[in-house]
């Protein structure tokens, strides 16, 4: 398993330097002089060309990419030119918006999509069965920002339950420490803020947990329909083994791995930001930070977003593969 | 006489589709001995393994479902017990080994847990009890290196090798009956007749009742020591291993053998019964052989023969109006 995992990680350093090198060739296709933004429509030309030597916009294409790849190596992101402030600073708490987020909307699509594929793959063919599968239909073919939108005007506007909006209460501000609210108000013993905090994830959680819901629960429902069908189930059930163990344990098992690369793919959308849902919710997550980014012109910031994203999306896919060696003995030799 | 381990009186096992129901077991009546080796032959669809999965209970329903009769063991009827009760029965009570060792055991469990697992659901003890009695089960049916195999995943093991682990898992519980359903035919020959010769070992040591499904009369001469002969979801003969060979009353049976091939005489084509087995639930009128039988005649067409006993004792019996001999009728 260490050799199998070792060998999974080595192979991502090759991934990962194609990624640096699209994204930073994608920033470059995208038409528009940043100096000239910067400065506006009345600058000189020779305040342009300081600024794009400034910027180092003036060297060869490989020259910049060098000297960005370097600074990836020791941490530096880059400087936002909208800001002035270092970038690796500048994300983490769009990060962890997205981050928090996301984890919530995910924890809810697989607890009730896998709970729900597996209930409806037991009692084939059930009222359960139909219901389910009809709702799921509904959840992928759900445009979010409208489920989002209609979310707001039950639970917040007309019932009251919840906030409309935002991550945390106005007048009852969280001092961060690790930006992810969660935590910060867990450390901070402030259980006032944190059932707070959980009160503004509700309705951003269910809206994105939707989509991945929905197709979580079809893939586990035909991955169980054809598990249980198998000879070993036979054996498990002519052992004298409760219906409930078989299906938790022999056959869950079985089936959950085309589950995860699911898992795995809608979590990395997720965290790619969901532009849409935090515009609804006005969440300050990376969809956010980067949107802004790309109508500044801001290079660095859409470079290092986009590159943050993408190494997310490689991480959640290694750790997939990982757990799928650790789930199935036999995948690490083959 | 010792009462059976298992009676099965009358058994009717039906499949309900659109086009209505399809009885894939009609009324079938056996009964095993202890320590007992009974020997299920038919061809494919014949309804041999859904005469196991009804014993086990595990028939798929929908769209199986278990008509009418009695399955008595030790005398408690199965048929209407609970789903919590049948869980007690199987593994414990009965226990069964199938066809195909590859695809038997979960591929994600290793061996050693899938045993414990086994052992667990019926008797009370600790993990290392459960440990020592897998390995002692690993060790009984001949397997060498039976604690390393307990860490290994199935997929290490060759085909041989599984289906003795799951022998070993079928009689860790100490049942009572064990149902072998095709156990060797997905084996090739030597493993076969290892696995023959361990079962028929088994059988003598822990007198554990055997039924042995198979479609292999190799087989049934091998290790049984009585025989059913199913045709069409119902039995058409009854007899001892010998009298089967020796003394073959139904024309199927007839037929049956002479399609094994003889070493001793020469032949150029291999006997088989013309035409095939019937669609389940597609005769309903008189003998369901008659198609393919060489001695048809008018009565078969219209009636649906008894089972006759063809000696006094009715040790042997036979679903024939050719054996009417007035009188010997078991109208069941």
């Amino acid at each position: 398993m260490l050799a199998y995992t070792i060998r999974r990680i080595l192979s991502l350093i090759p991934v990962l330097l194609g990624l640096s090198l699209i994204v930073f060739f994608m920033i470059r296709a995208i038409p528009g002089d940043p100096a000239q933004i910067i400065l506006g429509q009345l600058a000189t030309k020779e305040a342009v060309a300081e600024l794009t030597k400034q910027l180092g916009l003036d060297q060869p294409w490989f020259v910049q990419y060098f000297t960005y790849l370097g600074g990836l190596f020791t941490g530096d992101l880059g400087e936002s030119i909208k800001t002035k402030s270092a970038i690796s600073e500048e994300i983490w708490p769009y990060l962890a918006a997205t981050l928090e987020l996301s984890f919530c909307a995910i924890a809810i699509a697989i607890f009730v999509g896998v709970n729900a594929g597996i209930i409806s793959a037991w009692y084939q063919n059930s009222w359960f069965d139909y219901i389910a599968m009809v709702l799921a239909l509904i959840g992928v073919s759900m445009p979010i920002f409208w489920l989002g939108l209609m979310e707001q005007w039950v639970f917040a506007i007309n019932l009251d339950w919840l906030p409309t909006s935002g991550r945390e209460e106005v007048r009852n501000p969280i001092s961060s420490i690790t930006n992810i609210y969660m935590i910060d108000t867990l450390i901070q013993g402030r259980f006032d803020q944190l059932w707070d905090v959980i009160k503004h994830l509700i309705l951003p959680s269910v809206a994105l947990a939707t989509i991945p819901m929905a197709i979580i629960a079809r893939i586990t429902r035909s991955s169980m329909l054809e598990v249980m069908r198998s000879d070993y189930i036979r054996t498990a059930r002519a052992k004298g083994l409760r219906m409930f163990w078989v299906v938790y344990k022999h056959s869950l098992k079985n089936a959950i791995i085309p589950v995860l690369t699911v898992i795995g793919l809608q979590t990395g959308l997720l965290l790619g930001g969901a532009i849409l849902t935090e515009t609804v919710f006005s969440w300050p997550g990376m969809g956010r930070y980067i949107v802004d980014a790309i109508s500044a012109r801001d290079y660095p910031v859409i470079q290092s977003g986009i590159l943050v994203i993408a190494f997310i999306f490689v991480m959640i896919n290694l750790i997939v593969d990982l757990l799928y060696a650790a789930i199935d003995p036999r995948i690490k030799y083959n | 006489m010792q009462a059976p381990v298992l009676d099965v009186k009358k058994l009717k096992t039906s499949f309900f589709s659109d086009d209505g129901e399809i009885p894939a077991v009609d009324d079938i009546s056996f009964s095993v001995k202890k320590g007992e080796i009974l020997g299920i032959v038919g061809e494919s669809g014949c309804g041999k393994s859904v005469t196991s999965l009804s014993i086990m209970k595990l028939v798929p329903q929908p769209p199986g479902k278990i008509v009418s009769g009695e399955i008595l063991l030790n005398g408690e009827n199965l048929v209407p017990v609970s789903e919590r009760r049948m869980r007690q029965i199987r593994g414990n009570e009965i226990a069964m080994i199938f066809q195909e060792p590859m695809t038997s055991l979960n591929p994600l469990f290793k061996i050693g847990e899938q045993l414990i697992e086994a052992i667990k659901i019926h008797k009370k003890g600790n993990k290392k009890e459960f440990e020592k009695q897998a390995v002692d089960m690993l060790k009984l049916v001949g397997l060498p290196r039976a604690e390393g195999i307990m860490n290994e995943y199935p997929h290490q093991l060759s085909g041989g090798m599984r289906q003795r682990v799951m022998i070993a898992m079928a009689l860790s519980c100490g049942p009572k009956l064990l149902i072998a359903d095709e156990p060797t035919t997905a084996l090739d020959v030597t493993i076969q007749a290892q696995i023959l010769a361990l079962m028929k070992s088994l059988n003598e040591k822990l007198d554990t009742s055997i039924v042995m499904i198979t479609h292999d009369l190799g087989v049934v001469a091998d290790i049984c020591q009585r025989v059913i002969v199913m045709y069409a979801g119902k039995v058409v003969e009854e007899a001892s291993v010998l009298d089967i060979f020796k003394n073959p009353k139904h024309p199927y049976t007839m037929g049956l053998l002479q399609s094994v091939p003889d070493i001793r005489n020469k032949q150029d084509r291999l006997y088989s019964i013309p035409g095939n087995v019937p669609k389940p639930g597609s005769i309903t009128t008189g003998c369901r052989f008659a198609a393919r039988c060489e001695f048809v005649h008018d009565r078969c067409l219209a009636d649906d023969p008894p089972l006759y006993a063809v000696e006094e004792a009715g040790h042997h019996t036979v679903r024939c109006f050719l054996h009417d001999t007035g009188g010997n009728g078991h109208h069941d």
